[in-house]
């Protein structure tokens, strides 16, 4: 009966009750989704690459190679010679290699050389393959896919031209040579998104003319001679490796890394990936300590609700305290008054993430490639729940205490 | 037992922390079955000494026995058991818990005083019978306790306080949120069941006009002091 009561008190201030509930529910609803993000984009993040079992490019650290190689961000500092490339890719344990040749961009995205070998073997988000949502992969020798988002930045179609401009944010185009859009890939939230590819040939083709990194002066060489050149690569950048069983990965692995030629460094993805996460997640944690502050801030609030409402309810304690209820009951009241609020909240936390999730999911996955799985409410969601309700009914012991004090100096004798 | 219900006796109280208010009562003692109306002014002590005899306050010196038991010598926790099973107490007015149904609140002493309860055998029951003793229309059971009148909830408060047969009803001004002819109605009410429970009351108030039903008139300045030094 003192439940039932304490529920029909609750109802009885439905709208600062029902606001409180409300703040804890957004409270918990942000954290979760937080939560979830946090760990999506750890997902996704990991996700980036799978089923390339090494990574192998000139010795630098295993961070750095996979942010060029995958990530395309930074510069190799060495390429490999294309003989080593050979040796290597004659190796027995190789079931597939794919070259990487980086170092041009078109604007501000990165343009990369490789061979067909890519769009069958580069896999992302377990195993998922890339989808050409318009038109051909290329072709022709001067044929360019273009990833999603420099599509839709730059606004191309297909066949519309583009010009390679050597290095990075460089000035020097190799005007000599346009590039045609043959096709655009679908969105995939990795970097391939954000990148130019044309082939192998194409690459060794822009820099016929070029010495050392710059243009030969006076000279020119038209497409229809250099269509006839022999465009076999002296170099790559990288190669995405997959092995014949996982058990010579690591086999493999030491036999790139002692590889006498020249210096070589293969990487496991999914170890450099950790690494590398190692250093983005400080801002992970950080995203969560900020909304953990904020379901603080609700329960402090529902403190707040509960100290301003004990004067008011003076007259309710005064009675309960008349009828011979103990100042103990009226601080386990209350208490469990807190409870209650913290349980509906957090429920209904976990319902607006679930009712976010079921919005969102396709509109983020379009936005930012970033994959929100939604599944049953695990372990994490029952913990924040149990925290948030044990949290509740610590801070609601401060107004407890506060009307335990004041029922045992008022008695049953409030004068309102 | 004794017939005894209340007795009081070389009481003495000091507010604590607040200089100047004293209470000291010599004696005072309600028989069972006797209705006993305390006439003070406000500020005359009667709210002190109503704590006093429920047990929400403790006196300095001096001894507080109702129902063959000494109060003072009672634990917190054990004096809230105790006033739950042996008194039940009446307010001026804002007696009940508004959100909760009238039957609710009716049995809401029951909850705390296990004894009490013993002896009723269907509480719902029970607090229904009350109701309609009083005059109060069955429908209004489940009704919210807020939604009655003022009349409608001292008719209330009365049944809670009756129930369970305590052997000392409290009453403190239960008439004066009520217009004349309810509170003649009202008293009516309240003294039939008292006679057919065989149970004690005593009424504090400032109306000598309501003397003639009881069966002693006592003056608050009669029984008690009230010394107050200046603060």
């Amino acid at each position: 009966m003192i439940a039932r009561l304490a529920l029909a008190s609750l109802m009885a201030r439905a709208l600062t009750v029902g606001m409180t509930i409300l703040a804890i529910a957004l409270s918990v609803a942000l954290f979760l989704g937080v939560e979830k993000v946090r760990t999506g984009a750890k997902a996704s993040f990991a996700d980036t690459i799978s089923e390339t079992d090494l990574i192998m490019g000139a010795r630098s650290g295993s961070v750095q190679l996979l942010l060029y190689s995958v990530f395309r961000i930074g510069n190799a500092t060495n390429n490999v010679t294309w003989e080593s490339y050979q040796d290597i890719a004659a190796r027995p344990e190789i079931d597939w290699i794919v070259p990487i040749s980086l170092g041009d961009s078109h604007r501000q995205f990165r343009v990369m050389g490789t061979s067909q070998a890519f769009f069958d073997h580069y896999k992302y988000r377990q195993g998922r393959s890339l989808e050409i949502a318009d038109g051909a992969p290329m072709e022709d020798l001067f044929d360019a896919v273009i990833g999603a988002d420099v599509a839709a930045t730059l606004a191309y179609g297909i066949g519309d031209p583009i010009v390679v401009a050597h290095g990075l944010a460089s000035f020097t185009e190799h005007e000599d040579q346009p590039f045609r859009v043959s096709g655009i890939l679908a969105k995939t939230g990795t970097p391939v998104d954000r990148t130019v590819i044309v082939s192998m040939e194409a690459i060794e083709a822009i820099h016929v003319d070029w010495q050392s990194g710059a243009q030969v002066p006076g000279q020119s060489t038209p497409v229809e001679v250099i269509r006839e050149m022999d465009l076999t690569p002296k170099a790559v950048t990288a190669a995405l490796i997959g092995v014949q069983s996982p058990l010579q990965t690591f086999a493999l692995q030491r036999a790139i890394n002692t590889y006498g030629e020249e210096p070589l460094l293969a990487i496991l993805p999914g170890v450099a990936l950790q690494e590398l996460w190692g250093i983005v997640g400080i801002a992970e944690t950080a995203l969560l300590a900020v909304s953990s502050m904020v379901v603080v801030t609700a329960l402090i609030g529902m403190m707040a609700t509960i100290f301003s409402s004990l004067n008011e309810r003076r007259r309710e304690m005064a009675i309960f305290r008349a009828m011979g209820a103990r100042p103990a009951t009226i601080l386990g009241m209350l208490v469990f008054e807190a409870m209650v609020m913290a349980v509906a909240g957090a429920l209904i936390g976990v319902a607006l993430l679930y009712l976010g999730l079921v919005i969102a999911q396709p509109i983020v996955d379009e936005a930012f490639g970033l994959w929100l799985p939604i599944v049953a409410p695990g372990l994490r969601e029952g913990q924040v729940v149990v925290a948030v309700v044990g949290a509740g009914a610590i801070v609601s012991l401060l107004p407890a205490i506060r009307a335990y004090r004041m029922s045992l100096a008022d008695g049953m004798m409030v004068k309102s | 037992m004794s017939d005894t219900v209340l007795a009081l006796r070389d009481l003495s109280f000091r507010w604590p922390g607040r200089a100047g208010f004293a209470l000291t009562v010599p004696e005072l003692t309600v028989a069972r079955g006797e209705a006993v109306l305390l006439l003070g002014e406000s500020g005359s002590g009667k709210s002190t000494l109503l704590s006093l005899i429920c047990g929400t306050i403790m006196p300095d010196r001096g001894i507080v026995r109702i129902a063959d038991e000494d109060v003072t010598r009672l634990s917190g926790g054990a004096r809230d058991r105790f006033r739950a099973e042996q008194i039940g107490v009446i307010f001026q007015q804002f007696n009940l818990l508004p959100f909760g149904s009238v039957i609710d609140n009716i049995l809401l002493p029951l909850r705390f005083a296990p004894r009490r309860r013993g002896r009723v055998a269907k509480p719902p029951d029970e607090a229904a019978r009350l109701c309609a003793a009083l005059g109060l229309p069955p429908e209004l059971g489940r009704a919210r306790a807020g939604t009655l009148s003022v009349g409608q909830q001292q008719r209330v408060a009365v049944a809670r306080a009756l129930i369970g047969q305590p052997p000392l009803i409290i009453a403190d001004e239960p008439t004066s949120a009520l217009d004349a002819n309810s509170q003649s109605a009202f008293l009516d009410l309240l003294f039939a069941q008292l006679s057919a429970s065989d149970t004690s009351l005593l009424m504090v108030s400032h109306d000598p006009r309501l003397g003639e039903r009881f069966d002693r008139v006592l003056r608050i300045e009669d029984i008690a002091r009230i010394d107050r030094v200046a603060a």
